[in-house]
């Protein structure tokens, strides 16, 4: 294969752990989920273009993500309690708990928005097309998701009231 | 001072490093009377940074020999397909050998694949040197050419721009081939070096495959199916040189 080399999608996997980690914080089921993502990608082989392998990796990824989550036991809202399993070890700083017990407590959709921004600094309308949602919605998640992140790392259960900007 | 108003999505921006360095010094001027918003901001600004001291340590775990054999090693069913693949291209190699010269069109697709880029460097080689006549429809008319290719072919063409890479197009021909017309496009750079660009009907197989390589006599060709068409890059220059312009046709026509 001239096109795709399979080190290529090898450089990626650092990249695509970190962002599975984020999202699940469980290494075995992040792996899984990389495992997935690369299973997929390699019997896609053939459909991929010359173009960005990390977001056309990381869509793939988005797309099995959320297909288990659907397939797991069904959650009564958006912003129902944490379903996802944070399994705490010992080598878990606090720090790290409090914050991967904050980020479990999102809506899976802004949860994927505030990582692939926030973590994978990736832009905003690259975001959009990973997730397959107008820029718009990806704005409009970052900011419920980041006031919502706020009120949980502080503490609050609740939401604070939508911050008015507009003057 | 009137700056455009502030809105939420460019507060985001703002706290992303976002925004360009005239907008952000607005932002700046704007938030320096709203503490609760520089409030917001620095609070934004720290949950990215707990993502990176959190996770950014997953880059540096050695990589779980699952994932590397994953990638690696074939998977459990690609010796079957490999072999497969060599079958039909060892078949594709002696049926092309047995019909040499004369493909029929509803010949096995390997074979019809296999003539592809020899039919192409025969083109290329016939044409690239002409010096009076290159073409049949130069690039000056390039409306004219494309309209007329694209009607013969029966589908939308559009020969990919390669000045970036130093060629530019001189114009294209209509020639015969097995299964019908083909389209040849042909480049010039300013040594007077020429590439051509065959492009062949291929109504029997929809099909896409990777770019294939090959050489006949010095002519060097990339190749490749896309949907009902073949395409097949020439030109005497070596495998390397070619490589990257393959690449950016084979991105323009997929644009």
């Amino acid at each position: 294969m001239l096109v795709l080399q399979h080190q290529d999608i090898v450089n990626e996997l650092p990249r695509l752990r970190r962002y599975a980690r984020a999202l699940t914080h469980d290494t075995a089921l992040s792996d899984d989920l990389v495992q997935d993502t690369v299973e997929r990608a390699l019997s896609r082989f053939t459909l991929w273009r010359p173009g960005n392998l990390r977001a056309w990796l990381f869509t793939i990824m988005h797309n099995v993500y959320v297909n288990q989550v659907r397939a797991a036991p069904p959650l009564a809202k958006d912003d129902a309690p944490p379903e996802l399993p944070v399994r705490a070890t010992q080598a878990d700083s606090l720090e790290m708990r409090d914050l991967a017990r904050s980020l479990a407590r999102l809506p899976t959709e802004q949860r994927e928005v505030l990582l692939l921004i926030g973590l994978e600094d990736l832009s905003y309308e690259e975001a959009a097309t990973i997730i397959g949602v107008p820029i718009g919605t990806v704005m409009s998640r970052l900011s419920r998701g980041r006031e919502r992140l706020r009120a949980l790392l502080a503490g609050s259960e609740l939401p604070e009231a939508q911050l008015k900007v507009v003057k | 001072m009137n700056h455009p108003p502030l809105c939420e999505d460019e507060l985001h921006a703002y706290a992303d490093h976002r925004l360009d360095a005239a907008r952000r010094a607005e932002v700046e001027a704007m938030l320096a009377q709203r503490p609760e918003l520089c409030q917001a901001v620095a609070d934004w600004r720290m949950q990215n940074a707990k993502f990176h001291t959190v996770y950014d340590e997953v880059l540096n775990e050695p990589l779980p020999a699952r994932l590397l054999g994953e990638v690696r090693v074939p998977r459990r069913h690609m010796p079957l397909r490999l072999a497969a693949v060599v079958t039909w291209l060892a078949l594709g190699g002696i049926i092309g050998f047995m019909l040499r010269g004369h493909v029929e069109p509803d010949a096995p697709p390997v074979a019809r694949l296999t003539a592809l880029p020899r039919q192409a460097a025969i083109a290329h080689t016939v044409y690239s040197p002409e010096v009076r006549h290159p073409v049949e429809v130069g690039a000056s008319e390039e409306n004219h050419l494309v309209a007329w290719l694209s009607k013969r072919l029966g589908t939308a063409l559009k020969p990919p721009h390669l000045a970036a890479q130093g060629f530019d197009l001189i114009g294209g021909r209509l020639l015969p081939g097995e299964a019908g017309p083909v389209a040849q496009f042909m480049y010039q750079d300013s040594k007077g070096l020429r590439l051509t660009l065959y492009v062949r009907q291929d109504a029997t197989a929809s099909a896409a495959t990777a770019f294939r390589y090959t050489e006949e006599g010095k002519v060097s060709v990339f190749y490749w199916l896309d949907g009902k068409l073949g395409y097949a890059l020439s030109g005497e220059i070596d495998k390397a040189a070619l490589l990257p312009i393959a690449t950016v046709v084979y991105q323009q026509i997929n644009q």
